[in-house]
């Protein structure tokens, strides 16, 4: 199976294409990453188009394709999202999702309970825990870092980096601290081989809106209407 | 050649609280849909963009095939690829520009990211066909109240002027607050307006006579509210019929005086106007007596196609594919404040 994967969940565009054979096994046919927070929509697409020529591959070739759904900042999520929808849409191919702290987490290869975090912006962070790098335990959360319990676990990903005088030495080692697409292929991958289900390319805001309801008007009026 | 052996385009609409898709050859609308995020933004008084923008993204997909299914074509019928790259809100275009990225890369297709503000001049060759070169357009919405020289709708738009503070609906939205009317506040004034006497109360013409063709609402909406809260203080009620005749008056005056004086000025014998606030009853009227007084010919297209929808980027996108423009670059990035002189965004 040929998959294309690509997040945009972090101020990382990350793609990749992978490929799994009849036993399982992936390979890594091309990927590319660049961190520029303020450039998804521009960077994603070429990227894209850059890999399918250095794999060798058209995306007609393509069985699926495979999106970070966040959490991450929304406007830089949803370029991955709306690429995804409309890549699939026009190939007509399914389209899965996985969550962008568990392809970080699937990248750190750890064997030991940890949390994974990524930046939420207004000093929070997005983030989960884990018990390896393929379980996740509970669902993704957005905290302030001084209000999250982590259970003294060390700490992965940028979330960790930035808010390391908050966690002291359990953010020392906080590396990968951005996703990879090469890890969300082949977790894709490795779930769909296993017969998982994947979630829904939808993204994960875990936040409402900001937006206040106006008041109603001070006075009560005489009006004639 | 008929329009028939024209490429089929389709355009693709987000950059306020529509989700638009249209599909167009040469002049002719084949087909086309639009999912509004309106409701949603109603409790608010206004639209919240983080709302749109997750409304764009549930609807992009849905919307393109309830388009292809109106117009009788496939995905893999259409040609060339429209968008609007700009002016608009932010994360809202982003994601027609994301989706129309992917449409024509996996369709093997060009990308044109186009000006949504051209894009409601050129819908009018839908209805009314091929627009005179050239032409002046007056744009008249909840965010943009231009005054446009059209030589060519692909390659030649000139900006006569703007306005300097708040859009034309936008000051209806606020006055409609006022006076206590739901949003958005176009129809409830200018049903409301029905009833009233335009005469009854003076507000004051923006720029009026100040020889350029720049607007200004904000103090008309001042205005409006010194009078609600004068009439407070004395204890009266208030007419609101009278202030919201008086207050389109005040507005359709300076659009229409602005808008013809152009016409007279350049030459230009055809005025569109297009945008939501030309739905208006009271701009229509007053813009075709002032017309038909000047010796010029009004166009103004149905409300449907006046509103934002993906019709109109269709058929700006058709100008810049007959005018033989080169596509937009893969790395496309959004403007929200694309100039009305760019068409096509580079």
């Amino acid at each position: 199976m040929l998959l294309l994967a690509f997040d945009t969940a972090t101020p990382a565009v990350t793609a990749a294409i992978g490929e799994s054979g009849a036993d399982g096994a992936f390979t890594l046919r091309a990927s590319a990453s660049s961190v520029d927070a303020r450039r998804h929509g521009e960077l994603l697409s070429p990227t894209i188009r850059r890999l399918t020529g250095e794999a060798g591959v058209a995306l007609a070739d393509l069985d699926a394709v495979a999106v970070g759904i966040g959490p991450g900042p929304y406007t830089g999520l949803r370029v991955g999202l709306a690429t995804a929808h409309a890549l699939a849409d026009a190939l007509g191919i399914p389209c899965h999702g996985v969550t962008t702290l568990d392809a970080l987490a699937f990248a750190t290869g750890r064997t030991e309970p940890f949390v994974a975090m990524t930046d939420a912006r207004r000093k929070e962070v997005f983030w989960a825990r884990y018990d390896d790098r393929l379980t996740r335990v509970g669902e993704v959360a957005v905290d302030r870092p001084a209000d999250l319990d982590t259970g003294g676990l060390p700490l992965v990903g940028d979330g960790a980096r930035m808010y390391a005088d908050v966690f002291g030495a359990a953010a020392a080692a906080p590396e990968p601290v951005h996703p990879d697409a090469a890890a969300l292929a082949e977790l894709a991958l490795h779930r769909l081989h296993a017969g998982q289900s994947l979630p829904a390319p939808e993204p994960l805001y875990l936040r409402r809106p900001d937006a206040v309801v106006p008041g109603a008007p001070k006075k009560v009026r005489q009006w004639v209407k | 050649m008929s329009d028939h052996d024209l490429p089929l385009i389709l355009g693709i609409e987000t950059s306020c609280d529509e989700t638009g898709v249209g599909l167009v050859r040469g002049c002719e609308l084949l087909g086309e849909s639009v999912a509004s995020s309106v409701e949603q933004h109603v409790r608010f008084g206004g639209v919240v963009p983080e709302v749109a923008s997750r409304a764009h993204l549930e609807a992009m997909t849905p919307t393109v095939h309830r388009a292809l299914d109106s117009a009788g074509v496939k995905l893999t019928d259409v040609d060339a690829i429209a968008v609007t790259a700009g002016p608009g809100l932010a994360g809202a275009l982003l994601v027609g520009v994301s989706a129309a990225k992917a449409y024509a890369m996996a369709l093997d297709k060009p990308l044109y990211g186009v000006n949504h503000l051209v894009g409601h001049v050129a819908v009018d060759q839908l209805e009314h066909g091929p627009l005179p070169k050239p032409a002046i357009a007056l744009l008249v919405s909840g965010g943009h109240t231009s005054l446009l020289l059209v030589n060519d709708l692909a390659t030649d738009v000139v900006s006569l002027g703007d306005t300097v503070d708040d859009a034309a609906g936008e000051a209806y939205d606020k006055v409609a607050r006022l006076l206590d009317l739901p949003y958005p506040g176009g129809p409830p004034i200018d049903r409301a307006a029905q009833q009233g006497d335009p005469k009854s109360i003076r507000f004051p013409r923006g720029k009026w006579g100040d020889g350029t063709y720049d607007f200004s609402f904000s103090g008309l909406k001042t205005a409006v509210a010194r009078h609600v809260e004068d009439a407070d203080r004395r204890g009266e009620p208030l007419v609101v019929a009278d202030i919201a005749a008086a207050f389109q008056d005040a507005v359709v005056d300076v659009l229409t005086r602005k808008a013809v004086d152009a016409c007279v000025e350049h030459g230009v014998s055809t005025l569109v106007i297009s945008g939501g606030v030309a739905a208006n009853s009271a701009l229509r009227a007053l813009a075709e007596q002032r017309c038909l007084e000047a010796g010029v010919t009004l166009r103004v297209p149905r409300p449907k196609l006046c509103t934002d929808n993906g019709a109109m980027i269709a058929a700006l996108g058709a100008e810049v594919v007959a005018a033989g423009l080169p596509p937009s670059e893969p790395d496309l990035a959004t403007d929200t404040s694309l100039p009305v002189e760019s068409p096509l965004a580079r």
